[in-house]
Parts: structure tokens; C-alpha cells; sequence
């Protein structure tokens, strides 16, 4: 099977990827998400730590 | 027994502040009976059309009146502190949240009984359905009000709970509405519909079982 | 608790505790993830290029192996919920709420992924995006359920409180699922009795279940990194002034 034949998915490749993409996409933000958000949120923390310290 | 006089003590104070209200009491009959008046004027008035929609109609206006009265059913008493009182007293709670709910069923699920008739002839009801509507609506509207009361014992607490409510309540009487419409439906067509309204039966039995002490979990929750 | 032997109490209470649990979640997480991967790359390996060319649908059937573990691990998470609910409610474990609120996005996510998915392979089959077949109605019912566990634990201000009545809520909830299948499933042989659901387990060949499964596998592995992480966050929001959070504030300075 040939990639092109591949991605072409039987003519069914409209169906198929958006499928797979949407799965990706949400998934990723599910993990994203969370991790980013706790690297705001240690920032943040940082921050108000030195403002305590230097007071 | 105290604890079935404390039962029926809460329903004689519940129905008694209810008479007292009685403009506020008949809100809910008259969104249903209006609800109901909305279908037509959508939809246009083709018999046939209503006549094939009229359970579902009559259904989804009795579950958006009810979930419209839900929330009388723990606010006034949250607000001012009686239902504190109720939690510190020395009876079971589940009992005396049960017997909430059954005054709230009597004062908002039983009058909607009473202008059933009215919509059924409105929409063009078959006649034949007229008393599995009024059996589903004797079984279903109790089961509302137990499920409904789970919901509000969790956003009691909340300022603008309204909203919040419907979203949670609304999904779980999805099984209600497909039984209670589905039934009237049968009986609109002549069948039979003996399962259906065992369902409904055995679902309110076990609400009652099962549903005041999730909602008297929720309400020490909100109160504190 | 006096039924639970001691050592296993002593075990669940050392774990439980927050900055415990933080460490022991950063040691698992690059492992789950290796085995996530893996699995992931073997099931659409197979699925994508090894499996076989439906007779019937043609390759649109590959949508499977997305399709049916997402909506298994949507019931799977729901079903999670639930019994961390209940150990919230009995014991008042902080780690169980944390858990469970953590678990409420992901379960929501996979929810969302199979209603998608589902109208996607639909389209091909039914030639329509959406019909009110049992399932795909079941798991828009179940999407519904997570949506108001998710605006009822932010609604509420006190985080505890929250917790509290979101465990509450999931019980119900669980208790109200196979309710809703089956009054629904009823309720589409009523409706629709020409329909029969396309989406239908076909007697399905081994080549094409091994794949499925191995999906399905890594998708629970998957559950697992992802709810640990969004548990590492939220146990981190709930304590930012205890000493182990402040310690660790020091240590990545």
C-alpha cells in the first residue's frame, strides 16, 4: 500500500482524519491544559514569594 | 410514633404556607397551560400534527412546570433558617425531607392533574388516553418532584441557582419523560400499556426509597 | 474503618497525603507515558494499516478504533467518578475529591470525542450527521451529566463544599445511567423500528479487534496520565500556602 493510498482511505479520508484530528486535538488539550496551567500558577507563586521577601 | 407526627407536622406547615400563597401556588398551572398553548401557535393548528404530538407536548410542559416550582421547594426555608432548624432536629432527616417533597408534590405535581383534560382536548387527544395520561401524571409527577429535589438541595445554597438547576435535573428525567410520553402515546394508538406504567411505578418506588437521603446529604452540605 | 487491615489504612493514608502523592504521581508519569505511547503507536499501526478493508463499509469502519474506546472510557470515567464520590462522601479523603473533580474534563472530553466521532462515521453510513440512534442519544445524555458535574463544582464557591456536592451528584448520576440506556434503547425501538443501528458490532475479525483493544488499552492509560496530571494541579491550587508546596517553590528556584 502506497502512502498516497493511504491517506486517501478508500475515499473515505473526509470521514476518517477529521475524526482522528478531533481525537487528537482534544485529547492534547486534556494533558496540555493542566500542565500549563500549573506553570502559570507556580509563576505566579514565584512572584509572590519575592514580593514577601522583600518586604 | 414522633417521627411519622414530625413527617406529617412538616406537611400540614408546608401545605398551610403554601395556602397562604396561593397566587404564587397557581404559577406553575399556568406556565403548563401556557406552554402547552405555545405548540399550536408554532406549529400551526393542523389536527393531525397535534394530535400526533400531543403526549410529548403535555410531557415536556409538566417537566419545565415542574422543574419551575422546584425551586420553592428548600429556598424560603434556606432563607429563613427553618430548614437549619429541620437539620438540628432529632429526627431522621431523610423522613422529614421526604415529607418536604410530598407537600411540595401535592401543592405543584397534583394540581397539574387537574387541567390535564383541558390540554388533552386542546391538542385533540384521543379520548381512549385520557386515563393513562392521567395514571402517567399520577405516577410521574411524585418522581419529578423526588428527583427535583436531589437538584435543588445542591444549588439552595447557590445565588443564582436557577439556571444550574435545570441543567442538572433535566438530563435525569430524560427516562421519566420516555416512559410517561411514550405510554400515552400506546394508548392514543389503542395499545397496551402495562409495562410502561409498571416502569413508572417501579422507578417512583424506588426514587422514594432512594432519593431523600441523597437530598438530605446535599442539604447539610448547602447549609453549612 | 476498623474492618480495613492496618497496614493497608497505613499505605492509603501515606499515599493519600498531598505532597506524597505529588512525588509519587512525577515517578509514574514518564512510565504511563512510555506505555501509553506505545500501545497508541501499535493500535493505529495495526488499525490504520494492518487491518483489513471493511466488505461493508469500506475504510470508513476505522473510525472504530477511535469511536468505541472513547465511548467506553466515557461510561469507564463516569463509573470512576462515582466510586471516588463515594469514597469522598465516606471518608472524607481529600485525594478522592481531588480525583474525582480532576477526572470530570477527561470524561467529558472522550464524551465529546465519540459524539463526534459517531456523527463522523454517520455521515458516510446514514448519509446524514445525526440520527437519534440509542447510543449516540445515550452518550449526548452522559455529555449532558458531565457538563453539570463540571458547572456545579464551579458554581460553588467553598472548594470542599463543592467536592462534596459533586460526589453526591455523581452517585446519583451512576445510579441514573443504566436507567437512561435502557429507557432509551426502549424508546428508539419505538421510534424508529427501520433503523437498525449501523454502528452495530459486526462479527469482527482478529485482525481488526487487536487493534481495537490496544486502543482501547491505551486509551485507560491515557486516563491515567491525564488525570494525574489535572490531579497534580488542582492539589497544588487547594494548598498553595502549605509548607510542601513552598518547599517545592524553592527547590525549582
Amino acid at each position: 500500500m502506497s502512502w498516497e493510498s493511504f491517506w486517501y482511505m478508500g475515499g473515505y479520508a473526509a470521514y476518517v482524519w477529521p475524526a482522528y484530528g478531533v481525537t487528537a486535538l482534544v485529547l492534547a488539550a486534556n494533558l496540555v491544559w493542566p500542565v500549563w496551567q500549573r506553570k502559570q500558577l507556580f509563576r505566579q507563586l514565584a512572584i509572590k514569594q519575592k514580593r514577601a521577601q522583600s518586604k | 410514633m414522633p417521627l411519622i407526627r414530625a413527617f406529617l407536622a412538616i406537611i400540614r406547615r408546608d401545605l398551610l404556607l403554601a395556602f397562604r400563597r396561593r397566587a404564587e401556588m397557581a404559577n406553575p398551572l399556568f406556565f403548563f397551560v401556557l406552554v402547552v398553548t405555545l405548540f399550536p401557535l408554532a406549529i400551526g393548528a393542523q389536527p393531525n400534527l397535534l394530535q400526533a404530538m400531543a403526549p410529548g407536548v403535555i410531557w415536556v410542559s409538566a417537566l419545565l412546570a415542574t422543574l419551575l416550582s422546584l425551586d420553592s421547594l428548600f429556598r424560603s426555608d434556606f432563607e429563613d433558617g427553618s430548614l437549619e432548624q429541620m437539620l438540628l432536629s432529632p429526627h431522621a432527616l431523610s423522613v422529614l425531607v421526604l415529607g418536604k417533597i410530598v407537600a411540595h408534590w401535592l401543592v405543584s405535581g397534583l394540581p397539574l392533574l387537574l387541567v390535564a383534560p383541558l390540554l388533552a382536548l386542546f391538542l385533540g387527544l384521543p379520548e381512549q388516553a385520557m386515563g393513562t395520561l392521567w395514571l402517567t401524571l399520577i405516577l410521574a409527577t411524585p418522581l419529578l418532584s423526588l428527583i427535583g429535589a436531589i437538584g435543588v438541595a445542591l444549588t439552595v445554597g447557590l445565588r443564582r441557582g436557577g439556571m444550574l438547576l435545570s441543567l442538572l435535573v433535566l438530563p435525569l428525567y430524560v427516562p421519566v419523560l420516555i416512559f410517561a410520553s411514550g405510554a400515552v402515546d400506546r394508548a392514543a394508538g389503542g395499545l397496551p400499556v402495562g409495562a410502561q406504567l409498571n416502569i413508572l411505578l417501579a422507578m417512583l418506588l424506588a426514587a422514594l426509597a432512594l432519593a431523600p437521603l441523597p437530598t438530605s446529604i446535599a442539604l447539610k452540605m448547602s447549609v453549612n | 474503618m476498623s474492618w480495613i487491615p492496618a497496614p493497608v489504612s497505613r499505605f492509603f493514608h501515606r499515599t493519600s497525603s498531598p505532597p506524597h502523592f505529588y512525588a509519587l504521581a512525577d515517578r509514574f508519569i514518564p512510565w504511563l507515558t512510555a506505555i501509553f505511547l506505545l500501545l497508541l503507536g501499535a493500535g493505529l499501526y495495526g488499525g490504520l494499516y494492518l487491518a483489513p478493508t471493511d466488505y461493508q463499509q469500506g475504510d470508513s469502519y476505522r473510525i472504530i478504533y477511535i469511536h468505541v474506546p472513547a465511548a467506553w472510557m466515557s461510561l469507564f470515567v463516569y463509573v470512576m467518578m462515582a466510586i471516588m464520590g463515594g469514597i469522598a462522601l465516606v471518608w472524607r479523603m481529600k485525594l478522592a475529591e481531588v480525583m474525582l473533580i480532576s477526572s470530570a474534563p477527561i470524561g467529558a472530553g472522550f464524551t465529546f470525542v465519540a459524539l463526534v466521532t459517531g456523527s463522523l462515521w454517520g455521515k458516510p453510513m446514514w448519509g446524514t450527521w445525526w440520527v437519534w440512534d440509542a447510543r449516540l442519544t445515550s452518550e449526548l445524555i452522559l455529555l449532558f451529566l458531565y457538563l453539570g458535574v463540571i458547572s456545579l463544582y464551579g458554581a460553588i464557591e467553598d472548594k470542599r463544599s463543592a467536592a462534596r456536592a459533586v460526589s453526591i451528584l455523581a452517585l446519583v448520576g451512576v445510579v441514573n445511567i443504566p436507567i437512561i440506556h435502557y429507557s432509551v434503547e426502549w424508546w428508539n425501538t419505538l421510534h424508529q423500528p427501520a433503523t437498525v443501528s449501523k454502528l452495530d458490532k459486526p462479527s469482527i475479525h482478529i485482525t481488526m479487534l487487536v487493534p481495537l483493544l490496544l486502543m482501547a488499552i491505551a486509551f485507560k492509560f491515557y486516563y491515567l496520565i491525564a488525570v494525574l496530571q489535572a490531579a497534580k494541579l488542582e492539589l497544588l491550587k487547594r494548598e498553595t500556602s502549605s509548607q510542601w508546596v513552598k518547599n517545592m517553590l524553592e527547590k525549582q528556584a
